[in-house]
Protein backbone atom coordinates (compact mmCIF):
# COMPACT_ATOMS: atom_id res chain seq x y z
CA UNK A 1 0.00 0.00 0.00
CA UNK A 2 1.38 3.38 -0.93
CA UNK A 3 -1.26 5.67 0.60
CA UNK A 4 -0.10 7.58 3.64
CA UNK A 5 -2.71 7.91 6.32
CA UNK A 6 -0.81 8.10 9.58
CA UNK A 7 1.37 11.16 10.17
CA UNK A 8 4.85 10.59 11.57
CA UNK A 9 5.48 11.43 15.22
CA UNK A 10 7.77 14.49 15.41
CA UNK A 11 9.39 15.75 18.59
CA UNK A 12 12.21 18.23 19.19
CA UNK A 13 14.21 19.28 22.19
CA UNK A 14 17.26 21.52 22.77
CA UNK A 15 20.13 20.47 25.01
CA UNK A 16 23.18 22.39 26.32
CA UNK A 17 25.73 19.97 24.84
CA UNK A 18 27.71 19.85 21.60
CA UNK A 19 26.25 17.57 18.92
CA UNK A 20 29.09 15.10 19.60
CA UNK A 21 28.23 14.80 23.28
CA UNK A 22 24.47 14.85 22.67
CA UNK A 23 24.83 12.01 20.15
CA UNK A 24 27.00 10.01 22.55
CA UNK A 25 24.63 10.55 25.48
CA UNK A 26 21.59 9.65 23.40
CA UNK A 27 23.09 6.44 22.07
CA UNK A 28 24.85 5.13 25.19
CA UNK A 29 22.50 6.10 28.02
CA UNK A 30 19.08 5.31 26.61
CA UNK A 31 18.01 3.44 29.75
CA UNK A 32 18.49 6.69 31.69
CA UNK A 33 15.79 8.55 29.77
CA UNK A 34 13.51 5.85 28.37
CA UNK A 35 10.13 6.01 30.18
CA UNK A 36 10.23 3.12 32.65
CA UNK A 37 6.57 2.33 32.18
CA UNK A 38 7.21 1.42 28.54
CA UNK A 39 9.53 -1.52 28.69
CA UNK A 40 8.94 -4.31 26.22
CA UNK A 41 10.40 -7.05 28.35
CA UNK A 42 8.90 -8.51 31.48
CA UNK A 43 10.97 -6.36 33.85
CA UNK A 44 11.98 -2.66 33.63
CA UNK A 45 14.98 -2.14 31.33
CA UNK A 46 18.27 -2.21 33.23
CA UNK A 47 20.04 -1.21 30.03
CA UNK A 48 19.26 -0.36 26.44
CA UNK A 49 21.85 -1.69 24.01
CA UNK A 50 22.60 0.07 20.78
CA UNK A 51 25.45 -1.39 18.75
CA UNK A 52 27.31 1.56 17.17
CA UNK A 53 27.21 0.44 13.53
CA UNK A 54 24.79 0.00 10.64
CA UNK A 55 23.02 -3.31 11.14
CA UNK A 56 23.75 -3.21 14.88
CA UNK A 57 21.17 -4.47 17.35
CA UNK A 58 18.90 -2.17 19.36
CA UNK A 59 17.61 -4.07 22.38
CA UNK A 60 16.63 -3.72 25.98
CA UNK A 61 18.13 -5.83 28.73
CA UNK A 62 15.80 -6.45 31.66
CA UNK A 63 16.78 -6.48 35.32
CA UNK A 64 16.65 -10.28 35.12
CA UNK A 65 19.14 -10.26 32.22
CA UNK A 66 16.57 -11.02 29.52
CA UNK A 67 17.43 -9.41 26.20
CA UNK A 68 14.46 -8.19 24.15
CA UNK A 69 15.16 -6.74 20.69
CA UNK A 70 13.49 -3.47 19.61
CA UNK A 71 15.04 -3.23 16.16
CA UNK A 72 18.35 -2.37 14.51
CA UNK A 73 20.56 0.48 13.33
CA UNK A 74 19.81 1.68 9.77
CA UNK A 75 22.12 4.72 9.69
CA UNK A 76 24.93 5.65 12.04
CA UNK A 77 26.39 9.09 11.20
CA UNK A 78 27.76 10.66 14.39
CA UNK A 79 27.35 13.40 15.39
CA UNK A 80 24.63 14.41 12.91
CA UNK A 81 22.19 11.63 12.43
CA UNK A 82 20.95 8.26 13.59
CA UNK A 83 18.24 6.10 12.01
CA UNK A 84 16.83 3.12 13.85
CA UNK A 85 14.36 0.47 12.73
CA UNK A 86 11.60 0.22 15.36
CA UNK A 87 10.26 -3.31 14.95
CA UNK A 88 7.66 -3.61 17.64
CA UNK A 89 4.18 -4.79 16.78
CA UNK A 90 0.98 -3.27 18.13
CA UNK A 91 0.96 -5.67 21.06
CA UNK A 92 4.42 -4.40 22.02
CA UNK A 93 6.37 -7.47 21.00
CA UNK A 94 9.31 -7.73 18.62
CA UNK A 95 8.34 -8.57 15.04
CA UNK A 96 10.98 -8.22 12.32
CA UNK A 97 8.28 -7.73 9.67
CA UNK A 98 7.27 -4.41 11.27
CA UNK A 99 9.01 -1.64 9.34
CA UNK A 100 8.88 1.68 11.11
CA UNK A 101 11.79 4.10 11.37
CA UNK A 102 13.03 6.47 14.03
CA UNK A 103 15.34 9.19 12.72
CA UNK A 104 17.17 11.42 15.18
CA UNK A 105 19.06 14.48 13.94
CA UNK A 106 21.50 16.54 16.01
CA UNK A 107 21.97 20.12 14.83
CA UNK A 108 24.37 22.64 16.38
CA UNK A 109 22.58 25.78 17.61
CA UNK A 110 24.07 28.77 19.52
CA UNK A 111 23.43 27.29 23.00
CA UNK A 112 24.08 23.66 22.21
CA UNK A 113 22.22 21.15 20.06
CA UNK A 114 18.71 20.79 18.77
CA UNK A 115 17.54 17.19 18.68
CA UNK A 116 14.81 16.43 16.14
CA UNK A 117 13.16 13.05 16.31
CA UNK A 118 10.82 11.58 13.72
CA UNK A 119 9.10 8.21 14.05
CA UNK A 120 7.70 7.41 10.61
CA UNK A 121 6.25 4.56 8.60
CA UNK A 122 3.38 4.23 11.07
CA UNK A 123 1.18 3.08 8.20
CA UNK A 124 2.70 -0.29 8.99
CA UNK A 125 0.20 -0.31 11.83
CA UNK A 126 -2.72 0.77 9.61
CA UNK A 127 -2.00 -2.30 7.48
CA UNK A 128 -2.25 -4.36 10.64
CA UNK A 129 -5.54 -2.84 11.75
CA UNK A 130 -6.86 -6.13 13.03
CA UNK A 131 -3.84 -6.71 15.25
CA UNK A 132 -3.76 -3.09 16.42
CA UNK A 133 -7.45 -3.15 17.31
CA UNK A 134 -7.07 -6.38 19.22
CA UNK A 135 -4.08 -4.97 21.12
CA UNK A 136 -5.83 -1.66 21.80
CA UNK A 137 -9.04 -3.31 22.82
CA UNK A 138 -7.68 -5.85 25.28
CA UNK A 139 -8.19 -4.73 28.90
CA UNK A 140 -4.52 -5.27 29.75
CA UNK A 141 -3.39 -3.68 26.50
CA UNK A 142 -3.13 -0.20 25.13
CA UNK A 143 -6.58 0.92 26.25
CA UNK A 144 -5.59 0.31 29.86
CA UNK A 145 -2.17 1.88 29.40
CA UNK A 146 -3.63 4.95 27.69
CA UNK A 147 -6.23 5.41 30.41
CA UNK A 148 -3.56 5.17 33.08
CA UNK A 149 -1.27 7.49 31.13
CA UNK A 150 -3.98 10.10 30.59
CA UNK A 151 -4.79 10.05 34.30
CA UNK A 152 -1.12 10.54 35.10
CA UNK A 153 -0.72 13.35 32.56
CA UNK A 154 -3.86 15.10 33.88
CA UNK A 155 -2.50 14.86 37.42
CA UNK A 156 0.76 16.44 36.34
CA UNK A 157 -0.94 19.24 34.47
CA UNK A 158 -2.72 20.68 37.52
CA UNK B 1 -10.02 8.52 22.11
CA UNK B 2 -8.94 5.88 24.63
CA UNK B 3 -12.59 5.63 25.65
CA UNK B 4 -13.34 4.27 22.18
CA UNK B 5 -10.73 1.60 22.74
CA UNK B 6 -12.51 0.48 25.89
CA UNK B 7 -16.08 0.60 24.60
CA UNK B 8 -15.31 -1.25 21.39
CA UNK B 9 -13.20 -3.97 22.97
CA UNK B 10 -16.11 -6.42 23.02
CA UNK B 11 -17.18 -5.51 19.50
CA UNK B 12 -13.62 -6.03 18.24
CA UNK B 13 -13.34 -9.46 19.80
CA UNK B 14 -16.75 -10.46 18.44
CA UNK B 15 -15.81 -9.18 15.00
CA UNK B 16 -12.56 -11.11 14.98
CA UNK B 17 -14.21 -14.27 16.27
CA UNK B 18 -15.54 -15.16 12.82
CA UNK B 19 -13.41 -16.83 10.14
CA UNK B 20 -15.18 -15.08 7.24
CA UNK B 21 -14.64 -11.67 8.78
CA UNK B 22 -10.97 -12.45 9.30
CA UNK B 23 -10.86 -13.46 5.62
CA UNK B 24 -12.45 -10.11 4.67
CA UNK B 25 -9.77 -8.27 6.65
CA UNK B 26 -7.07 -10.32 4.92
CA UNK B 27 -8.45 -9.34 1.50
CA UNK B 28 -8.46 -5.66 2.50
CA UNK B 29 -4.80 -5.68 3.60
CA UNK B 30 -3.69 -5.01 0.05
CA UNK B 31 -6.10 -2.11 -0.49
CA UNK B 32 -9.73 -0.94 -0.61
CA UNK B 33 -12.30 -3.13 -2.39
CA UNK B 34 -16.02 -2.98 -3.26
CA UNK B 35 -18.48 -5.57 -1.88
CA UNK B 36 -18.79 -7.30 -5.26
CA UNK B 37 -15.09 -8.13 -5.47
CA UNK B 38 -15.04 -9.39 -1.90
CA UNK B 39 -18.03 -11.65 -2.66
CA UNK B 40 -16.23 -13.07 -5.72
CA UNK B 41 -13.12 -13.85 -3.73
CA UNK B 42 -14.82 -15.36 -0.71
CA UNK B 43 -17.10 -18.40 -0.55
CA UNK B 44 -20.09 -16.39 0.73
CA UNK B 45 -22.96 -14.46 -0.85
CA UNK B 46 -22.91 -10.74 -1.46
CA UNK B 47 -25.58 -10.00 1.20
CA UNK B 48 -23.54 -12.06 3.69
CA UNK B 49 -20.41 -10.03 2.85
CA UNK B 50 -22.39 -6.81 3.41
CA UNK B 51 -23.50 -8.04 6.79
CA UNK B 52 -19.93 -8.98 7.80
CA UNK B 53 -18.72 -5.56 6.63
CA UNK B 54 -21.32 -3.89 8.85
CA UNK B 55 -20.03 -5.80 11.88
CA UNK B 56 -16.43 -4.89 10.99
CA UNK B 57 -17.41 -1.22 10.59
CA UNK B 58 -19.20 -1.18 13.95
CA UNK B 59 -16.04 -2.56 15.55
CA UNK B 60 -14.00 0.19 13.88
CA UNK B 61 -11.89 -2.26 11.89
CA UNK B 62 -13.16 -1.24 8.46
CA UNK B 63 -14.48 1.98 7.01
CA UNK B 64 -16.41 2.73 3.84
CA UNK B 65 -15.62 5.48 1.37
CA UNK B 66 -17.55 6.60 -1.71
CA UNK B 67 -15.70 6.28 -5.02
CA UNK B 68 -18.07 7.68 -7.65
CA UNK B 69 -21.19 5.57 -7.47
CA UNK B 70 -19.50 2.66 -5.67
CA UNK B 71 -18.61 2.19 -2.05
CA UNK B 72 -15.14 0.95 -1.26
CA UNK B 73 -14.24 -0.79 1.96
CA UNK B 74 -10.81 -0.36 3.54
CA UNK B 75 -9.03 -1.14 6.79
CA UNK B 76 -9.71 1.69 9.21
CA UNK B 77 -6.46 3.42 10.20
CA UNK B 78 -7.99 4.80 13.40
CA UNK B 79 -6.38 2.09 15.48
CA UNK B 80 -3.03 3.10 14.03
CA UNK B 81 -3.79 6.74 14.89
CA UNK B 82 -4.43 5.75 18.48
CA UNK B 83 -1.10 3.97 18.48
CA UNK B 84 0.51 7.06 16.98
CA UNK B 85 -0.88 9.19 19.83
CA UNK B 86 0.63 6.77 22.29
CA UNK B 87 4.05 6.74 20.57
CA UNK B 88 3.95 10.54 20.48
CA UNK B 89 3.57 10.51 24.27
CA UNK B 90 6.33 7.95 24.74
CA UNK B 91 8.82 9.95 22.64
CA UNK B 92 7.75 13.21 24.29
CA UNK B 93 8.52 11.74 27.71
CA UNK B 94 11.77 10.21 26.47
CA UNK B 95 13.07 13.48 24.97
CA UNK B 96 12.09 15.50 28.06
CA UNK B 97 14.03 13.04 30.21
CA UNK B 98 16.92 13.17 27.73
CA UNK B 99 17.02 17.00 28.00
CA UNK B 100 17.13 16.72 31.82
CA UNK B 101 19.96 14.19 31.60
CA UNK B 102 21.86 16.45 29.15
CA UNK B 103 21.42 19.35 31.58
CA UNK B 104 23.02 17.25 34.36
CA UNK B 105 25.81 16.20 32.01
CA UNK B 106 26.46 19.80 31.03
CA UNK B 107 26.58 20.95 34.70
CA UNK B 108 28.96 18.10 35.55
CA UNK B 109 31.25 19.12 32.69
CA UNK B 110 31.42 22.73 33.92
CA UNK B 111 32.56 21.76 37.41
CA UNK B 112 36.30 22.41 37.94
Amino acid sequence: MTRTTVEPVRRSVSVPLTPERAFALFTTRMERFWPRSHSVGTTPPAAVELEPRVGGVWAEVGEDGTRTPWGRVLAWDPPDRLVLAWQLSADWTYDDTVDTEVEVRFTAVPDGTRVDLEHRGLDAYAERAEEVRAALGSPGGWAGILTAYDALAAGERF
Amino acid sequence: MHTDGVTTAGAVLDALGDATRRAVLDELRSGALPVGVLAERLPVSRPAVSQHLRVLQDAGLVRATAAGTRRLYALDPEGARTLRHYLDDVWGQALDAFAALAQEESARQEEP
